[in-house]
């Protein structure tokens, strides 16, 4: 117990301590257990060194098991579980993300604990503040929605704690809410268009009458925004914008102005079981015969829950589709190993999040130490990491990762050679170029301390 | 998107919204009129019908039957549940209810995701049903249609049980003063029992109808639990008659608000329901007197 007391100690007089260089002193009353000195810059912040004392680590993943996005949260879940176990018995996957790694992150065995979002930002930073304070959660992960990403975001950075949201695509999670703490892998809004723009012009033409199907919330809006931006040089002009809440049991007020609006393509932002409450609607309203469908940020699972009939030439960007290990052994490993265990490939929830956590044991094991500053200073430095989208990058000024974006196009079902082939990658866009300038939506990244 | 068309359309389709929201409504406020219970897990029970109708369709591919299986499937499950739970709360104070009911929720809906998962599962429409019927210019999904035909004859069921026999004579009176129906020698809790029953079935009916339109999850049942309480409390809480008013008033709202602001026609709603509230705390077709 005393030890505790003299922690928490710590913990409270860690600016003292910090601004009269008294570092040291602090490192000596609380590093008894820690494997190796502690410097002046190393003093207490966020769960470190509290949380790293023993022979085991603690993460905590919120991801939503229940609701409009279960789908995708449940996937995130399997794949975080895949390279919790990897990593923890020094698989020779998560070794070729994270090379430094030999079992666990430093040697510490890594324990982890899962809690349902239901992609609400208010029960999710419950549910992390839990995991920080009582488990004393040297990380953090998980998102489907983007409203709990950034909510998020800003929990890590006021607790400094890192935190990697998995499934996002707001471009405020690294634009206006991006915190010191927060690194994104994913694509997203503005890479997304980027990506897929050009496809959508070479495939249909110019001048192009577009209705939008978008929720309302910060990833629906974000979506939109950039698909008119990119779209626009081209001549597409938006018709009309649906903007529709999230979860809405039925579209068909939405669906019949867009039915009478004229447009000549429909693009649907929507996500989760709103795709594909949506898409079918669509469908039985007629829209789907004189439109053409277009998904921005395909949802995991969509096309095994609306069918390939539905979704038979419909052009998407995703983060990963699991024919990429067609090409790629890596990618190929990935997808045996989790189809081994679940029975199923994996849909890109899964991928990011596995992928995420080797980036993270990388960035730990390259700053050989919890703490958050030499973390962030590791995921900062600009290192070149190989994954199985191809080599990738963390640019240090937004925390975005620089990674390809896989534009994909429904087959047709008679096309399909399994019951799961249901896209053609059309393009896998390497990121460098999608990017926006990293401060063109107003990233400023917060301090360390 | 301001068209004498799209206008006509919407209209139309607030119908067609309006007429689902009033069958599971009615279900609701018949519950709470008679048992002066609000069953918060009758989202649940909308979804268990879909559910239900989902497994029968498996077997049989008889949509059809599939109609029966769901409805007879809730019918079960509402009147098990009120005898094997619910009954025990009628004299306890209503946050109890509230709880018990609310808690039962989550566990139907937990049940349904461990036994089917949480990716959303299809009903198509039939045959017979699928396709678009043109009416002038204005066109609408022909399953639609048939929804609103299904829907006015099962709360026209509704009203000949209610209105037209002696068990919903009873289940008036007990509406007006359950100890005087207890006085008159009449077993009031067999009474309740059918009506939790029936109400619940009201819900599952429309959740198998509604299956062809929406994705099939155990959450289903979350959103339109709020819609329908909307509903009751515009129409009168415990008026069959108001939840059918409220109903159409509530489609009509939710898609002709579309038309002006699409993202604003879930709030026109709360601001009718509170509009109402202030000017008409009863509801529309409630009755103030009523303890």
């Amino acid at each position: 117990m005393s030890k505790t007391n003299v922690l928490d100690t710590a913990v409270v007089q860690r600016r003292d301590l910090m601004r009269g260089g008294l570092g040291i002193a602090g490192a000596l009353a609380t590093g008894a257990a820690l494997s190796r000195p502690v410097f002046a810059d190393e003093a207490p912040l966020g769960n470190y060194p509290a949380g790293t004392t023993g022979s085991s680590i603690f993460v905590g993943l919120c991801t939503p098991l229940t609701g409009t996005y279960a789908a995708a949260g449940v996937d995130e879940r399997k794949g975080f579980e895949l390279a919790m176990a990897h990593l923890n018995s020094g698989h020779e996957l998560i070794r070729k993300i994270s090379p430094l790694t030999k079992t666990g992150v430093l040697g510490k065995k890594v324990e982890f604990d899962v809690a349902d979002s239901e992609a609400k930002p208010n029960v999710a930073v419950q549910a992390q503040s839990r995991f920080i304070s009582e488990k004393k959660a040297i990380m953090i992960a998980g998102s489907v929605s983007s409203a709990v990403a950034v909510a998020s975001n800003k929990l890590a950075q006021r607790e400094h704690v890192i935190y990697l949201p998995l499934v996002s695509g707001s471009n405020d999670t690294t634009g206006k809410d991006c915190v010191r703490y927060g690194f994104r892998a994913c694509h997203y809004a503005y890479t997304a268009a980027a990506a897929i723009a050009p496809e959508l012009i070479k495939a249909f033409g110019k001048n192009k009458k577009v209705a939008y199907l978008t929720p309302d919330y910060t990833y629906g809006h974000s979506v939109t925004g950039s698909m008119q931006e990119f779209l626009k040089p081209a001549g597409w002009t938006t018709i009309t914008d649906q903007v529709c809440p999230l979860g809405a049991p039925d579209y068909s007020s939405f669906l019949l102005n867009i039915a009478n609006s004229g447009a000549e393509v429909l693009i649907n932002v929507n996500f989760g079981n709103d795709a594909v409450g949506s898409i079918k609607q669509a469908k039985q309203f007629g829209i789907l015969d004189k439109m053409a469908l277009v998904m921005p940020y395909l949802s995991p699972f969509l096309s095994k829950e609306v069918g390939a009939d539905l979704m038979q030439g419909v052009y998407g960007t995703t983060e990963f589709w699991w024919t990429l290990g067609d090409t790629n052994p890596m990618a190929k490993m990935f997808v045996d190993t989790f189809n081994a265990k679940y029975g199923y490939k994996p849909e890109w929830a899964a991928h990011v999040a596995y992928m995420q956590v080797g980036l993270w044991a990388d960035a730990v094991e390259h700053a050989k130490t919890f703490y958050p500053g030499d973390v962030i200073a590791s995921y900062e430095s600009g290192r070149t990491i190989q994954t199985d989208l191809g080599p990738v990058k963390w640019r240090a000024a937004d925390h975005q990762l620089i990674r390809p974006v896989v534009v994909t196009r429904g087959k047709k079902p008679s096309a399909m050679k399994t019951p799961d082939d249901y896209f053609d990658i059309v393009a896998l866009v390497p990121g460098e170029g999608l990017m926006q300038a990293p401060d063109a939506f107003g990233c400023k990244l917060g301090s360390v301390t | 998107m301001l068209s004498w068309p799209n206008f006509i359309s919407q209209l139309f389709n607030g119908l067609a919204l309006g007429a689902l929201l009033a069958l599971i409504s009615s279900g609701l406020t018949v519950i709470y009129g008679t048992l002066g219970v609000l069953n918060l897990a009758h989202g649940a029970m909308f979804m268990m019908g879909g559910y239900g109708g989902f497994v029968t369709y498996q077997y049989t591919h008889s949509f059809a039957l599939a109609l029966v299986g769901g409805t007879l499937c809730v019918l079960v499950i509402g009147v098990v549940t009120e005898q094997v739970l619910i009954r025990h709360f009628y004299r306890r104070p209503p946050e109890d209810q509230l709880l018990v009911t609310f808690g039962l929720g989550i566990v139907f809906v937990e049940l349904v995701r461990l036994g089917f998962g949480s990716l959303s599962l299809q009903v198509s429409p039939p045959e017979w049903a699928s396709g678009i019927t043109r009416m002038g210019f204005l066109i609408y999904p022909t399953y639609r249609l048939y929804v609103m035909g299904i829907i006015a004859v099962a709360l026209a069921v509704l009203y000949l049980i209610l209105y037209r026999t002696r068990i919903g004579m009873i289940v008036r009176a007990g509406i007006e003063d359950s100890g005087m129906v207890d006085m008159l020698g009449i077993n009031v809790f067999r009474v309740f029992m059918l009506v939790f029953g029936i109400g619940a079935a009201a819900a599952g009916f429309a959740g198998i109808v509604d299956a062809p339109v929406l994705p099939l999850t155990p959450d289903m049942g979350d959103q339109i639990l709020v819609e329908t309480f909307v509903v009751v409390v515009i129409g009168g809480v415990g008026s069959f008659p108001g939840a059918i008013l409220g109903g159409l008033i509530a489609g009509e709202i939710l898609s002709i608000t579309s038309m002006f602001n699409p993202s604003y026609s879930q709030v026109m709603l709360f601001v009718v329901m509170t509009l109402v509230l202030l000017l008409r705390p009863q509801g529309l077709l409630g009755q103030s007197s009523r303890t």
